[in-house]
């Protein structure tokens, strides 16, 4: 246990380089606890992600990964710490429909779609409107500005041609897809992913790679994911995860090189790749 | 190519909320104006309908109106409510005390107080009891006392986040709850015998055909009202919300609506129609018991829905309409037999068709292919 909290000393390096450009993150994690019943998911966690970087966080399981987005998209308030949005945005105490206005968007990790409505609808639900409120919802009308922005989503997701049909008989990757398109459509500066990749085809999952740099001129992502091709397709920077803090955090290569992430992925090997 | 079809969505759109298709106004002109005139028919011809068939058939219709606003918050929001015997009954009870105080001095104890409190040795009236004497606060209080009970209890469970079975299992409490409170002498409401007994409505005798003619065709124009409110909802983007509060709430949320304040809204109209429905149901059945609206009738309601196709308005008016007159002629014949009858219905329609008879008709009519565009249009204007 002590050896999980005790950050090891290049880590604490990065740290300080990084604490000197708070300034410019998207969003910064200080001392993040979270206690389930005595249970720390997350515990003392720090991260930092800079404006259009595309952040891939790795763990075993139980390593707190999707605590961490839960954190941040408010399902989940944690016990200590702050969550900081942008330059002084504090996140804690927030709803998650507040958060999602302000602009982060959460991609699930099991397709999170309006099963019995269009992919037109799904997505025309989702846009960005500053009010969403029941009233203003009711009396709303597509403007043709919107719809441009719908279709050029479709366009970006490659389900033009599917608009018209419901969303439940979408294929599971078309559905990631159409998720990922309601997301981008609110507008939202963080888009966190939770293992987008997870049940796709080799195809798929390279499309969707590729979907996801593309994001970067525009948006902060945040990804986790188990796959490490995939990862190695997408990430520069990967932070890895462990016992609810972070074990270390760097480039792809160096990741994968460094012995304390090979043991804890080796070491509980059965766990790591057992179906979530 | 995308002009185009933001101009087609914007046309389809105004076309929504502009109103319902020919079926509704076709089916409107019948049971507005149509009954009634067979109605006038002499008693011997074969299309006439007879005043207690009239009567039946408005209060039929009076709980089709409560079966649409169940179904905006079951059929569309997927929040199963099993306590809108409640919300009925607030509205009932309302008329009920309206027409109470109308009676006068013409009950059996010849008092300006209602018999039963004569009975009671209650000696004034209460005073939540007076503002009755009013026609327009007792038509008021008709549909604003059932939203506001249901606003308050609403905004308490839905911002503690209850849903699914949970959310049953309380409204089905505050069913209970209620039954036991009406039931009690002490409240002033008649206790177990309810209030009946009405003998006029603004002057006109309670007892007359023509009356009862008026009653039903109030009730028909209220039925047209609530159906385009519901419609106007579930076809507006807010509807869809509802669909997707069903679908997935916790997208929802993401997205940025609050899928409470949403529940919130669609539960309080929908027990303002409920207030609407018992408020017609009681100067056409001429009683009002806590026993029809406890947690028996509240589970009833439900299937009325849950038969005629939830998620589709005609379903609702269908179903409400279907079951009680099955109800009806059942207990006409073999009275014991009912409460099988409507638990076999309801496991039918669960294991066997569960998008009730509208989904039934559409997937017969979806068989013959001549019919298909139609069907399509059936879906569209639903």
């Amino acid at each position: 246990m002590n050896e999980s909290i005790s950050i090891p000393r290049d880590i604490a390096g990065e740290r300080k380089v990084i604490g000197s450009r708070h300034q410019r993150s998207i969003i910064y994690l200080d001392n993040v606890t979270v206690d389930f019943d005595g249970f720390k998911a997350l515990n003392q966690l720090n991260l930092i992600v800079d404006y259009h970087e595309l952040r891939v966080v790795i763990g075993p399981n139980g390593a707190g990964k999707s605590t961490l987005l839960d954190v941040i998209s408010g399902k989940v308030q944690p016990a200590s710490g702050r969550v900081v949005f942008g330059q002084a945005t504090d996140l804690i105490g927030l709803r998650e429909n507040q958060i999602a206005a302000l602009g982060i968007g959460r991609k699930f990790q099991t397709p999170s779609v309006y099963t019995t409505l269009p992919v037109w609808d799904n997505l025309d639900l989702s846009l960005h409107r500053k009010n969403k409120g029941f009233v203003a919802t009711l009396l709303s009308k597509l403007n043709s500005e919107e719809s441009d922005k719908i279709a050029q989503t479709l366009e970006a997701i490659g389900l033009t041609k599917k608009a018209r049909v419901l969303a439940g008989q979408l294929s599971h990757g078309e559905k990631q897809w159409l998720e990922i398109g309601m997301v981008l459509l609110q507008d939202p500066e963080l888009l966190l992913i939770d293992e987008p990749v997870a049940g796709m085809t080799e195809q798929e999952t390279e499309k969707t790679g590729e979907l996801l740099k593309s994001l970067t001129d525009k948006h902060s992502l945040i990804v986790i994911e188990h796959d490490m091709e995939f990862v190695r397709q997408i990430a520069k920077m990967v932070t890895v995860l462990h016992e609810g803090t972070v074990l270390c955090e760097g480039f792809v290569e160096d990741i994968q090189n460094d012995p304390r992430v090979i043991e804890i992925y080796l070491g509980r090997q059965k766990e790591a790749d057992a179906p979530v | 190519m995308t002009p185009e079809r933001s101009i087609t969505s914007r046309l389809t759109a105004v076309a929504a909320h502009a109103g319902a298709g020919p079926a509704f106004w076709i089916v409107g002109a019948i049971l507005f104006a149509g009954v009634p005139l067979l109605n006038a028919l002499p008693a011997d011809s074969f299309f006439h309908v007879s005043d207690f068939t009239l009567n039946l058939l408005g209060k039929f219709f009076a709980f089709a109106i409560l079966a649409l606003g169940i179904d905006l918050i079951w059929g569309y929001t997927g929040v199963l409510s099993l306590g809108h015997g409640v919300f009925f009954g607030l509205g009932a009870y309302a008329m009920g005390m309206h027409l109470m105080l109308g009676i006068g001095t013409e009950g059996v104890y010849g008092n300006a107080l209602p018999d039963f409190m004569v009975w009671n040795q209650v000696e004034e009236l209460p005073w939540f009891w007076k503002p009755f004497y009013s026609l327009p606060f007792s038509l008021a209080a008709i549909v604003l006392v059932p939203m506001a009970a249901a606003a308050i209890f609403g905004y308490f469970v839905f911002r503690s986040r209850i849903r699914g079975v949970y959310f049953s299992i309380i409204t089905q409490a505050l069913a209970l709850v209620a039954w036991l409170v009406f039931n009690r002498n002490e409240t002033n409401l008649g206790g177990t015998n309810g209030l009946t007994d009405f003998k006029h409505i603004q002057g006109f005798s309670l007892n007359d055909p023509s009356t009862q003619l008026v009653m039903y065709m109030v009730t028909i124009l209220f039925l047209g009202l609530a159906y385009a409110l519901c419609r106007w909802i579930t076809q507006s983007r807010a509807g869809r919300v509802l669909i997707a509060i069903r679908d997935c709430e916790q997208r929802v949320f993401f997205s940025g609506y609050s899928p409470a304040n949403y529940k919130l809204f669609v539960f309080v109209i929908s027990a303002g129609l409920a207030g609407l429905a018992g408020a017609l149901y009681v100067p056409q059945v001429g009683i009002i018991t806590p026993n029809q609206i406890g947690v028996l009738p509240s589970i009833e309601m439900v299937i009325w829905v849950a038969v005629g196709g939830r998620g589709t308005l005609s379903g609702a008016i269908i179903g409400a309409a279907g079951v009680n007159f099955m109800r009806s002629t059942l207990t006409n014949h073999f009275p014991e037999l009912w409460p099988f009858f409507l638990g076999g219905l309801f496991i039918a329609v669960v294991m066997f068709f569960p998008k009730g008879i509208v989904g039934l008709l559409r997937k017969a009519s979806a068989m013959l292919p001549s019919r298909k565009s139609k069907v399509e249009n059936a879906a569209a204007t639903d």
